[in-house]
């Protein structure tokens, strides 16, 4: 057979893509036009945190005092409880001492929440595995993840502090049981969500289940795997803060030093604190956006790059 | 004029096949066929009548609850309706599947690949993913993947039928010359009448549910057939023939 009639509306196709911004392999964009789009990608983001930064100063500047009352001057009000922008800066970065205790703070939980993430990632995946190979499993411990989600950390947390101590590891079973529920979920979702039509192929070709999890329903349910970890993400920071937050004794991670900063009335601080918790947040975040991207991106639909464009 | 029905034999034998669903519907009544090597029979009925029910027996992913199908299953050719390629894997890595689940060795499995991919005309893709292919061109990759364990039997649920006119046909002329080829028993279920008339040495006509075989009728065209037979009267005729048949077959 030969293949250049074919090939000739096989290659019209392609050109139609590329006509509609797809690049096509071996096509690369210019390094200029890969740099503005970036630079786009920048620029509302921005915008909205210069909004963000405005709205901030607004409220300390002219909204706090009024919502106080006239009573309390508006310098004091500011001192204990929304501080210029400036002076958060000022108080929590510029001053070499305090801006050592928050990055130790934050390199604590870094650790646990990496931490806690590695195993909630182990045991979710072995866990989803486990359902989808046989329904019992999946009726007997479906309903205590459902309980490891619902149950209110705070009342787990002196348990575990008895059993655990109050180090380390007390906080990562934190960090687990926070981020465990959507890694679970999301992958059996995946096993569960195989092509009809490839199932009934790998039916006709093996009867090993083993080969059918491992080419078929693994790999197919990567994606969803990783909706699952970059939800956890965010959720393996809460724990870690809120691991240290009720885990008062042992070393300081940013939740104890909210606490303290809170109670010592040091806003400037506080705030420098939650804001670097949630540079945290984001930077766990992107960095499983971009192993999805990295490990799924080029056959999933959803996660393109053309698609983010 | 070359005669591709030149064996003796069966390749493909439905005897008196029942098939009820534990809910008790009825799905197919009685149907007795033969398939011999180097004959296409395609199956045209109302939709839902069964036809893919047919298939799905013949490949015993489904037993039959009555009667009997008799086939080796070791070389059976299945394609699907959907192209079913895992995008995960590349066109060669999807084509290298079935070889692959069968333990073929790796260069065995490589050597084998090449030459099917070749076959359909797609080596200039073979490391395309399937989300940046047309809907033609992952359907020529399911036929590769098929072909990779050269099957003496090839099943066909309506392959084509969500591709516009042209490609069909394009298809359809392809699926020809690797019949011609590779002298394979085909069943090949459609809903269209004319693709039916152009593949076929016969074309079976069912009913409505339950799927009973209602007319055969022998489609006498030589092969090689090219796309000019698409245009004859006597085409159009045996057309008319199968239409007039399925039109029955809804009343």
């Amino acid at each position: 057979m030969t293949a250049d009639p074919y090939d000739a509306v096989d290659v019209a196709l392609l050109v139609k893509d590329q006509e509609q911004g797809i690049p096509l392999e071996g096509s690369e964009p210019t390094s200029s036009s890969r740099f503005r789009r970036r630079l786009k990608k920048l620029v509302a983001p921005a915008i909205v945190f210069v909004i963000f930064i405005g709205i901030w100063y607004l409220l300390s500047w002219k909204y706090l005092p009024v919502l106080m009352g006239r009573d309390s001057p508006p310098q004091f009000m500011r001192s204990i409880l929304l501080p210029y922008p400036h002076d958060v800066v000022r108080v929590a970065y510029l001053d070499s001492g305090n801006l050592l205790e928050i990055l130790s703070g934050l390199w604590l939980d870094t650790r646990l929440a990496f931490t806690g993430l590695a195993i909630a990632i182990s045991i979710g995946i072995a866990t989803a595995i486990a359902m989808s190979q046989a329904r019992w499993v999946e009726r007997s411990f479906y309903p205590y993840a459902v309980f490891l989600q619902t149950v209110p950390i705070l009342a787990l947390v002196p348990v575990i502090g008895l059993f655990l101590g109050w180090g380390f590891t007390a906080r990562v079973v934190v960090v687990v049981i926070i981020s465990l529920f959507p890694i679970i979920t999301n992958t059996l979702f995946g096993l569960k969500s195989v092509d009809p039509g490839l199932d009934d192929l790998f039916a006709l070709h093996t009867s090993s289940r083993r080969v059918r999890l491992w080419k078929l329903q693994l790999p197919g349910s990567l994606p969803a795997m990783f909706v699952g970890f970059q939800i956890a993400a965010g959720l393996s920071v809460i724990g870690a803060i809120v691991g240290d937050f009720f885990f008062a004794r042992g070393a300081k991670g940013l939740g104890n030093l909210i606490g303290i900063y809170a109670n010592r009335l040091q806003p400037e601080r506080l705030w420098g604190t939650v804001f670097f918790s949630t540079l945290l947040g984001l930077f766990v975040f992107t960095i499983f956006g971009s192993l999805r991207t990295r490990l799924v991106g080029h056959w999933h639909e959803s996660a393109g790059p053309e698609k983010q464009a | 004029m070359i005669r591709v029905n030149d064996s003796n034999g069966v390749a493909l034998r439905f005897e008196g096949v029942g098939l009820t669903y534990p809910d008790g519907t009825e799905a197919l009544r009685d149907v007795s066929l033969d398939v011999a090597p180097g004959e296409f029979v395609s199956v045209v009925g109302p939709s839902g009548c069964g036809k893919s029910t047919l298939l799905k027996l013949a490949s015993g992913l489904i037993p039959e609850t009555v009667g009997k199908v008799v086939v080796d299953r070791a070389r059976l050719g299945y394609v699907f309706q959907d192209a079913t390629l895992a995008p995960w894997r590349t066109v060669r890595k999807n084509v290298e599947l079935l070889p692959e689940l069968h333990g073929i060795e790796k260069a065995e499995r490589r050597r084998i690949a090449t030459e099917v991919i070749d076959l359909v005309g797609l080596d200039a893709f073979e490391n395309h993913y399937p989300k940046r292919l047309s809907g033609g061109m992952k359907m020529r990759v399911s036929l590769a993947r098929s072909l990779t364990l050269d099957p003496t039997v090839f099943l066909f649920d309506e392959p084509f039928s969500a591709l516009d006119e042209i490609t069909r046909q394009r298809l359809n002329a392809e699926l020809l010359s690797l019949f011609l080829a590779k002298g394979f028993a085909g069943l090949f279920i459609t809903h269209n009448v004319f693709e039916s008339v152009f593949l076929s040495t016969r074309v079976l006509v069912m009913s409505e549910r339950p799927g009973r075989i209602l007319a055969e009728i022998e489609v006498p065209f030589p092969f090689p057939r090219d796309d000019e037979l698409r245009f004859q009267a006597e085409f159009a005729a045996k057309g008319d023939e199968v239409s007039r048949a399925l039109q029955e077959a809804y009343s």
